[in-house]
């Protein structure tokens, strides 16, 4: 009997799950257009496709498919959906997911796009996706000399990787400059100035991949960091502090042999062209109390520029990065707090600030933030538009008794497009503001009424 | 300040007056608090919160390591960072009081949940027990002269540039505490005199203890204090109070001392201590006479006298003769070079170069007295005077104490830093005194007609608002008039003697009106003079950190973070336990701030292994590369002004290399690096200069910067100018070229056929083995 229901269970999955993949067949890419941008150590695909229910049944979503390798270095994926013609286009971005597929072959990757609508048989719609891609370009040779340039790899399929059947393909893949060693040739390709053609290709069946290998200079600075925590904490007296302790690091090819301050200062069109010694780091605008420092001390080599829009912070590190090299610093600046924390309709506060890392082009592998909520707030949530590690820790500050409440949201394989606003939310009482001023008070009193009943207590066992 | 009772219902106007003196005497002192430890914040307000300079960086570790691992092991740190391949137990070598201060208010601090740094508590150690030091000099100078010199020299003693170019914020020093610790003890040793109150002579050793645990300059103390004891018995002015002040310090000093690791069994076993002792016998000796002398009849006393004088000459004889001989079997007489060099200034620089090559253990000029101290030298000599009339057993202390301050501040600059409180209570004392005449001859003349002279006394008893007029006259009579809670009423009986006699001067000393002003007026301006003189020094000569270094020029402030940016390079892209050799300046700095095993560093304890260094550096690359290979070492550190103009660079320092590696190490010899009898790195230079490790580090390829090679320290073009390295690579060299870091060349491969491998083999071992002379590592 058991038996019986077990395998009723079963049959009734199979069934159930029969419309999530049969759409599969039903849907064709009937144009794709794919641009890779590969000027920066970021890796950014814009996807172009016009998909085609070719089906009998209406379809919810459909499916992105990726490379193993791709997907476990995928940062983000975003999905719009154009409606419209021409000039009146207008984007509507579409819900995106990680999913999974029980008969992926060699272990590819899903995320699933739900379209606004379903899709009638018959049915086109256009679609923009874009994807990002970290840690993709693997430098080649591993190890360089100060005078040389750097070179990496950038390994993709020429055809769009797809569980749909594509009809016509173009994949355009730019690099950052005309020197391209080398790249793998599929009919028909050709490379014209700082762009290399792949396709049109036509008709290419479902999961067709075709390996290319595109050998070029990239000298833009590999800026990865390794490590970031951002604190931000509120004060209800007006401001709000974050602090970010960054662990930087060259991500491109690593240095080998000598330094030569002389050669770096010389001949600097020449002399580690892939180092980078400048950053920029987008601050929020009316940021105050900047500062820029590491383990030892001040950083001199900073500058700051104020706007209404935002402020720039561009900062050096305590000396060039070369391959492999690393540094460590904080940064750290205060905000007026009515810029950034608001009273919900339900009473409750919430703090609404940008996530992401604020150094421009730059990965970050693993990115903690801690919001630390003033003492005596109750119920913090957290808000956000993709998922996170959340959880809550206790931090003692300044004369603290209970601790202050710390939400912490930790994201590894950050890109700056995650740089979008989040919500903390969280009930704080106004008086517990007051209870630190009041303690030291109390302290001072107790104090001054100690030392008066010390001068007026008689100690001596014997009257003179 | 005690709460103030008043005896006789009288005198309640009185009474209230004194309330109102003591009230702002608080609030004064509070304010010369607080300027203590501002003046001292200009080096954060111009630089930055940073620990300054070598030693405070040793310090600040040590501090990390005890609030991170507790104070156990702190006692216990066996430091394998340094003195490669030595390590160093830091543990019982340390003085652990300025460490163990900090730790403490760290701890405390945190566990009110006030989370500073480690740094934070470091660099603002050193001002706040500025704050302190002022106070103790006010209780020390009130217990000599009354409370108007207390302020006095508390004012001047917070701003004395000798102590601030030593406790600005950011100078973790041992000396930050010690000066506190040194002036405090001393309070409590005159406090003890004055009142023969044990409570207070134990206070005074355990005083002594902090001071012990906190700087070697506590041998100063532990002689000084005898020497008053002596004074004292010389002339005439044994009391029991002197025997309390002294004898239990002694004992309970020296025991409290011993526990001290570093010091240990030195507290009886070196000749620094051995005048305590010889001291603690004489005034028991004494002791035993007068009280022998009371018992008995004169005409007893007399045969007892010649009985025991004999006797005592005898055993005294062979005491000393015991003494002399233990003393003449140690190599160096029982006493560490430093001291030596205090006794005879040219020992040091005679015999060892490791001490005479620290800029501070110098004489000091004329100048650097009056950079130091300033207008006090001039009014040092007026409270000398002040103090002997009338002398008495504190103040007979404090003119002692400035006179062998004085003595040995001539020896070595840096105890100038002693001499500085001295000079500032002296001056106290002589600005308390001259505002007490003056003022009170001008309310002598001017209410002269209606009131009487008790009166003007009596008004003279009246608090001023002018902080440094408070007076002497006024100082004693709170001292005799209040009666202290704790019922000493002995507190009376030192201050009646002088205060009558005051009483009686008082009336001598009134000078004409105009005089009075004018004289008034130009003390004004001295110390007007002072303050602003202070305030520069504190702005401008002190303030530096020495780690970052700033340069005025037209286009604004130019910044030289070179040394930051190098060690930061050092800890980041380098190998944990990667060894780093660089000369002993920067090993502290090498260890706290690169995280990197050093050779040697500013604890110049071991002068073989500095001189290996020396060695080294001095040597041709080869052989250098031998001694550091043996050693160890990856990368070698240079520093290199001859860019920028940085004249304390390792060029500049190299005589000191080439002298203390030639004195381990014979075949380095002073000579071949001399032209004339001097060190050039020019086209005169010597070819074994040229070719010196030192040399070639610094200047690879620095003509390629100019063109010509020009040394902007040296002012002059470097002698060679090509060369290459053939065991050295060039792996970093700061923005400024202040700091060049080299790494050593694997072994040449010697794989090269069967044949020449054989080859190579036997050659390199010969090779050693002729080498076994030059390196001892080998």
């Amino acid at each position: 009997m058991a038996a019986r229901i077990g395998i009723f269970a079963v049959v009734v999955a199979v069934f159930l799950s029969i419309p999530a993949f049969s759409s599969a067949q039903d849907l064709q890419i009937v144009n794709a257009e794919r641009r890779i941008d590969l000027s920066s150590h970021i890796v950014k695909a814009f996807l172009t496709l016009k998909v085609e229910n070719i089906g009998k049944n209406p379809a919810a979503e459909m499916l992105l498919a990726f490379s193993p390798t791709q997907i476990k270095n995928l940062a983000m994926v975003q999905a719009l959906a154009i409606t419209g013609k021409k000039k009146k286009k207008t984007y509507l971005p579409l819900d995106v997911k990680p999913t999974e597929q029980p008969d992926a072959p060699n272990d590819t990757g899903y995320y699933r796009v739900t379209f606004i609508s379903p899709l009638g048989p018959g049915e086109t719609v256009s679609l923009e996706v874009l994807y990002i891609l970290t840690h993709s370009l693997e430098p080649f040779p591993v190890e360089i000399t100060q005078s040389e340039s750097q070179l990496v790899y950038y390994h993709d399929s020429a055809v769009i990787l797809s569980p749909y059947h594509v009809k016509q393909q173009t994949t355009f893949v730019k690099t950052p400059s005309t020197r391209v060693e080398s790249f793998t040739s599929i009919e028909p390709a050709n490379r014209a100035g700082k762009e290399i053609k792949y396709g049109p290709y036509e008709n290419r069946a479902s999961y067709s991949y075709a390996p290319v290998i595109i050998h070029f200079e990239n000298n833009s600075p590999f800026a990865v960091v390794e490590e970031l925590v951002r604190e931000i904490e509120i004060s209800h007296w007006g401001s709000l502090q974050i602090t970010e302790h960054y662990r930087l690091t060259h991500g491109g090819a690593r240095h080998k042999d000598v330094f030569s301050r002389v050669d770096y200062q010389s001949k600097r069109s020449v002399s580690g062209a892939s180092s980078f010694n400048a950053l920029l780091a987008v601050l929020p605008p009316r940021v105050n109390s900047v500062y820029y420092r590491d383990d030892i001390g001040n950083i001199s080599t900073s500058h700051l520029r104020t706007g209404f829009r935002k402020s720039e912070l561009e900062f050096e590190p305590r000396y060039p990065l070369f391959g492999g090299w690393r540094a460590t610093f904080i940064i750290g600046y205060r905000v007026p707090l009515e810029d950034y924390l608001f009273e919900a309709s339900d009473g409750r506060r919430y703090l609404n600030f940008t996530f992401g890392c604020p150094l421009v082009e730059t990965i970050v592998n693993k990115l903690t933030i801690k919001v630390v909520l003033p003492e005596g707030s109750k119920d913090p949530s957290a808000v956000l538009p993709f998922t996170v590690n959340q959880e809550l820790q206790v931090k003692y500050s300044y004369l603290d008794i209970v601790g202050r409440t710390v939400v912490v949201l930790q994201k590894d394989n950050v890109v700056p497009t995650h740089n979008v606003p989040f919500q903390v939310y969280y009930t704080f009482k106004p008086i517990y503001m007051l209870a630190e001023p009041f303690m030291l008070v109390s302290a001072f009193f107790f104090v001054f009424v100690a030392s008066l009943a010390y001068v007026h207590i008689d100690l001596n066992i014997a009257r003179k | 300040m005690a709460a103030l009772e008043s005896p006789q219902p009288a005198a309640t106007t009185t009474a209230m007056r004194h309330a109102f003196g003591n009230v702002l005497s608080v609030l004064i002192l509070v304010l010369i608090g607080v300027l203590a430890f501002s003046i001292r914040l200009f080096s954060v307000i111009k630089y930055e919160s940073v620990i300054h300079e070598f030693d405070p960086y040793f310090n600040y570790r040590v501090t990390q390591f005890l609030s991170k691992n507790g104070i156990y092991e702190f006692w216990n740190w066996f430091d394998d960072r340094t003195w490669y391949p030595l390590g160093r137990v830091i543990g019982g070598t340390v003085y652990p009081g300025l460490t163990l201060t900090a730790g403490t208010i760290w701890w405390v601090l945190n566990s009110l949940n006030i989370p500073l740094s480690v740094e934070t508590v470091c660099v603002f150690t050193a001002p706040v027990f500025s704050a302190f030091a002022s106070w103790a000099t006010y209780l020390l100078t009130k217990e000599v002269k009354g409370s108007g010199a207390g302020l006095a020299a508390a004012v001047l003693l917070a701003m004395v540039p000798s102590y601030i170019s030593r406790s600005v914020a950011g100078s973790y020093d041992n000396e930050a505490v010690a000066i506190f610790a040194l002036i405090f003890t001393f309070y409590l040793y005159i406090k003890t005199l004055n009142t023969g109150s044990l409570f207070y002579a134990t206070l005074n050793a355990l005083a002594y203890f902090y001071m012990v645990c906190s700087w070697g300059g506590y041998t100063f103390i532990i002689n000084l204090i005898p020497m008053h004891v002596l004074l004292c018995i010389v002339t005439g002015r044994y009391s029991p109070r002197l025997y309390i002040a002294y004898a239990p310090l002694v004992v309970l000093g020296t025991l409290l001392a011993a526990l001290v690791p570093v010091v240990g069994f030195n507290a009886v076993l070196t000749s620094e201590h051995f005048a305590s002792f010889l001291v603690f016998i004489i005034i028991h000796v004494v002791a035993l006479v007068y009280y022998i002398k009371g018992i008995l009849t004169p005409k007893m006393f007399k045969v007892a006298v010649t009985l025991v004088v004999s006797i005592g000459m005898v055993v005294c004889f062979i005491v000393v003769a015991i003494l002399v001989a233990l003393v003449a079997s140690s190599p160096t007489g029982g006493w560490s070079g430093r001291s030596l060099s205090l006794l005879d200034p040219t020992y040091a620089s005679k015999y060892i170069p490791i001490i005479a090559s620290v800029s501070e253990h110098q004489p000091p000029t004329w100048p650097s007295y009056f950079m130091d101290i300033n207008v006090l030298a001039f009014l040092v000599p007026a409270g000398i005077i002040a103090c002997f009339s009338p002398l008495s057993d504190s103040s007979s202390f404090v003119v002692l104490y400035i006179v062998m301050s004085v003595y040995f501040s001539g020896v070595m600059v840096r105890l100038m830093l002693v001499l500085a409180p001295a000079a500032c209570i002296m001056s106290g004392i002589a600005l308390s005194q001259a505002f007490d005449v003056f003022t009170g001859s001008i309310k002598y003349q001017l209410g002269g007609s209606s009131n009487s002279t008790d009166n003007a006394e009596d008004t003279n008893n009246a608090p001023k608002d002018d902080a440094s007029a408070g007076k002497t006259d006024k100082g004693e009579e709170i001292v005799k008039e209040r009666s202290s809670k704790k019922g000493k009423k002995k507190e009376r009986e030192p201050a009646d003697k002088p205060s009558v006699k005051s009483k009686a001067k008082k009336k001598a000393l009134v000078l004409p009106l105009e005089t009075s002003i004018v004289a008034l007026l130009l003390l004004i301006m001295l110390g007007a003079f002072y303050v602003i003189h202070c305030v520069w020094a504190a702005a401008e000569a002190y303030s530096a950190p020495s780690i970052v270094l700033t340069s005025q020029s037209r286009d604004g402030l130019h910044v030289f973070d070179d040394f930051r940016e190098s060690y930061a390079w050092l800890s980041h892209n380098t190998d944990v336990d990667d060894k780093v050799a660089s000369w002993w300046d920067y090993g502290y700095q090498t260890t706290a701030m690169a995280n990197r095993t050093v050779i040697v560093d500013n604890n110049t304890w071991n002068n073989t292994h500095i001189a290996t260094v020396g060695t080294a550096m001095s040597s041709p690359e080869k052989a250098a590369w031998e001694i550091f290979n043996s050693l160890d070492v990856k990368y070698v550190l240079v520093v290199f002004g001859g860019l920028i103009g940085y004249p304390s660079d390792d060029i500049n320092k190299f005589l000191w290399m080439v002298r203390i590696g030639g004195g381990v190490f014979p075949h380095i010899k002073e000579a071949d690096y001399l032209r004339d009898g001097q060190y050039r790195i020019d086209s005169e230079a010597t070819p074994t200069m040229l070719n010196c490790l030192m040399y070639k580090l610094s200047y690879y390829r620095f003509v390629e910067t100019d063109g010509k090679g020009y040394d902007r320290v040296r002012r002059t073009e470097i002698g060679k100018k090509h060369f290459k390295l053939t065991h050295f690579e060039e792996v970093f060299t700061s923005h400024h070229w202040m700091v060049r870091i080299y790494k050593l060349k694997p072994a040449r491969n010697r794989i090269r056929g069967r044949a020449k491998k054989l080859k190579s083999k036997t050659t390199s071992s010969g090779w050693s083995s002729k080498s076994e002379k030059k390196n001892p590592w080998v």
